[in-house]
């Protein structure tokens, strides 16, 4: 561990690496503050950007640092505005925005800053120490168990990722799954459902997708509601950020907090579905149930505690969200399956292997996440009054510049225009699709996971000249009944709420 | 019939379209060597077809009831009154986004990008033009001169026919 340190130390503060740390962090603090655009959104923008890097470690260090940095800038406008910009840091704003409105606002900053850094800084460690040990379980894996791990990874995140439908969400990841059969495939030499359209030979595009899926249906929902107007009074602490000591008290109150919120974050977000939105909600909800009774009536009007909780968890989160992707190689977000896609574009394959054959690229990222948890402790938290201007910038001016660089962002990979026309009509589809309440991040991660999973099911099926290999090992026939599992449990999980509430109502 | 089912009875027909492709009409450009072949081109497109349509069918014929425990979700934007939002503004800007894709070729980078740029915050309200257009044509310059320069992916700046 301490050689695989030594060498990513190495490879991480080379300069060009560390100007892609601190780069990625300002950036992603910047655009993650505006409301609506999340983290995903970013991330997808941010792609061509690496992409032409060429260099998959720097890549995959400022795609990182960007992710941390949207994060922070996310529970930046939670507190001063009241305004989330990621869901992630919704929870943040229960008791960072209180704060702020007593003037406290430089303070509950410095507070979120601290425990972003803490839970950061804790799951990198954590992510140290299970990383190499899953990913050394993962390399006695073959295809066939494979096919069935990504199985469980796509009904996981059906399961957890949905909003109590795992039916939709499972519709989405089918759809996704056939979205990644169009084109032309690695394993037979014929294209498949391109309708004689050249455009479509190479298949769809995953940038554009993921704009598509992400970015596009954000600004318009930015468009059609504008969420500024929506809080005229809420002027929170507009350029007057005072103050951004904690007294030593208040130091004494979180810490206790942070230690816990950074483990049980961690291993949340190690979870395919779940994520840092749900690990954040949750670190409030615990938090608030074990404190004591004077400190749970100070919940929501701007404790600490309850400002300290989410922020520490949903960053371990997305530290642990990590683990899968890179000893694994399947994302268990949205998030982490965009910058799977980038990686694979950059002939980079996440799994097991990764710590064999490119171990600089797996130390680089875990030693980039303490630098970057760094940078935002150090570099954005004094720079917060002036990055928070951006959120002065009229709406007229920035919602015409989010779709430019949404329809950039697609034309710089392909260079084909008829990329934005795609972009348009699948945007307006996930937008659609967001109406009716629709998970899309099952979509993109069934569109990325799809030919990797149609590859390993091929090979196993070849290896066993028919579909045998699923009662013949073990192994493979276990995860795919978790699999059934994952999908059926919810709807068993319904279906007996529903009867104890009529038992209720019966009166027995 | 909800929105959310409608979509569910689009999927069905997509999925019996592609069902179809991968049933009936895949195969029969197979090479015979390939016949022989344990998994076909048209193999996994065959099962993704048959889950996607009784997945499809689970929530078009609402077989799924939703838990009653789990917290009530209002999405962002009620789709039923869409009218109360910013709907014309929303559809305008998507028009300029078509435009600018058909445009992009024909006049080139830098005089599309003014353009979109300056017609989008127009279409947002901005009526300032004396700080618009220098904002969107700065802007401009700047993508311009960072993808081409810095990541050195060619945009071809001007007209057509320059």
């Amino acid at each position: 561990m301490l050689e695989g340190l030594l060498i990513g130390l190495s490879t991480a503060l080379s300069p060009i690496n560390l100007m892609m740390v601190v780069g990625g962090c300002l950036i992603g603090t910047f655009i993650g503050m505006l409301p609506g655009l999340g983290p995903m959104s970013i991330i997808a923008i941010m792609i061509p950007v690496a992409i032409t890097l060429g260099d998959p470690t720097a890549a995959l260090i400022l795609l990182a640092g960007v992710y941390y940095g949207a994060i922070f800038g996310g529970s930046t406008s939670s507190i001063l505005l009241n305004a989330p910009g990621v869901a992630g840091t919704v929870a943040t704003s229960f008791d960072g925005y209180p704060m702020a409105k007593r003037g406290e606002a430089g303070k509950a900053l410095t507070i979120a800053a601290v425990a972003s850094f803490a839970g950061g800084t804790i799951g990198a460690i954590l992510l140290m120490i299970f990383a190499p040990a899953l990913s050394s379980v993962a390399l006695l894996f073959h295809s066939a168990e494979y096919f069935a791990l990504m199985v469980v990874g796509l009904s996981a995140i059906a399961a957890f990722a949905g909003t109590g439908q795992v039916g939709k969400a499972l519709m989405m990841t089918l759809l996704g799954l056939i979205m990644a059969t169009v084109g032309e495939g690695a394993l037979f030499n014929m294209p498949r459902f391109t309708m004689g359209m050249m455009d479509l030979q190479s298949g769809f595009s995953f940038i554009t997708l993921a704009m598509a899926m992400f970015a596009l249906p954000e600004a318009m929902f930015l468009v059609l509601k504008p969420r500024r107007a929506d809080t005229p009074d809420d002027k929170g602490g507009d350029g007057k950020i005072t103050g951004l000591r904690f007294s030593r008290a208040e130091g004494r109150a979180i810490l206790p907090v942070i230690g816990r919120q950074s483990v049980q974050g961690f291993f949340i977000g190690v979870l395919p579905g779940a994520g840092a939105t749900i690990a954040s909600f949750l670190g409030y909800a615990v938090e608030r149930n074990i404190a004591s009774a004077e400190e749970q009536k100070e919940f929501g009007k701007g404790s600490v505690k309850g400002l300290a909780a989410p922020e520490t968890a949903n960053n371990a989160a997305c530290t642990g969200s990590f683990v899968p992707l890179l000893t694994l190689g399947i994302p268990g977000s949205g998030t982490t399956a965009i910058l799977l896609g980038a990686l694979i574009a950059l002939n980079v394959t996440p799994g097991p292997r990764l710590m064999v054959d490119a171990p600089e690229v797996f130390w680089a990222v875990i030693v980039s996440m303490y630098i970057g948890n760094l940078v935002l402790l150090i570099l954005n938290l004094p720079l917060i009054p002036y990055i928070a201007k951006i959120l002065s910038i009229p709406r007229a001016y920035l919602i015409p510049f989010i779709l430019f660089f949404t329809l950039m962002g697609s034309y710089i990979g392909q260079n084909n225009s008829t990329e934005l026309l795609i972009l348009v009509g699948f945007g307006v589809c996930a937008t659609i699709l967001r109406f009716a309440d629709y998970p899309l991040a099952p979509l993109l991660i069934g569109f990325i996971l799809g030919r990797m999973l149609e590859d390993n099911f091929s090979r196993s099926m070849q290896l066993y000249d028919g579909i045998s290999f699923v009662w013949e090992r073990p192994m493979t026939l276990a995860l795919l009944v978790l699999a059934l599992l994952l999908v059926l449990l919810p709807s068993y999980r319904a279906k007996r709420a529903r009867d104890r509430q009529r038992g209720v109502a019966d009166g027995d | 019939m909800a929105l959310d089912r409608w979509i569910a009875l689009i999927f069905v027909v997509l999925c019996c379209i592609y069902a179809y492709a991968a049933f009936f009409t895949m195969d029969d450009l197979l090479p015979p060597f390939m016949q022989r072949n344990p998994i076909w081109p048209s193999t996994f497109p065959k099962v993704l077809a048959v889950m996607g349509i009784l997945a499809g069918l689970v929530v078009l014929l609402g077989l799924e009831k939703p838990d009653p425990t789990a917290a009530d979700r209002t999405p962002d934007i009620d789709y039923r009154r869409l009218t109360d939002y910013k709907l014309g503004q929303a559809l305008t800007l998507l028009a300029a986004m078509v435009a600018y894709a058909l445009l992009l070729r024909p006049i080139g980078f830098l005089a599309a990008t003014v353009l979109f740029l300056s017609a989008g915050a127009m279409i947002l309200g901005e009526r300032k033009l004396y700080i618009l257009i220098p904002v969107a044509a700065l802007a401009t310059g700047i993508v311009w001169y960072l993808v081409q320069e810095v990541l050195g992916i060619f945009l071809s700046p001007y007209p057509a026919f320059l």
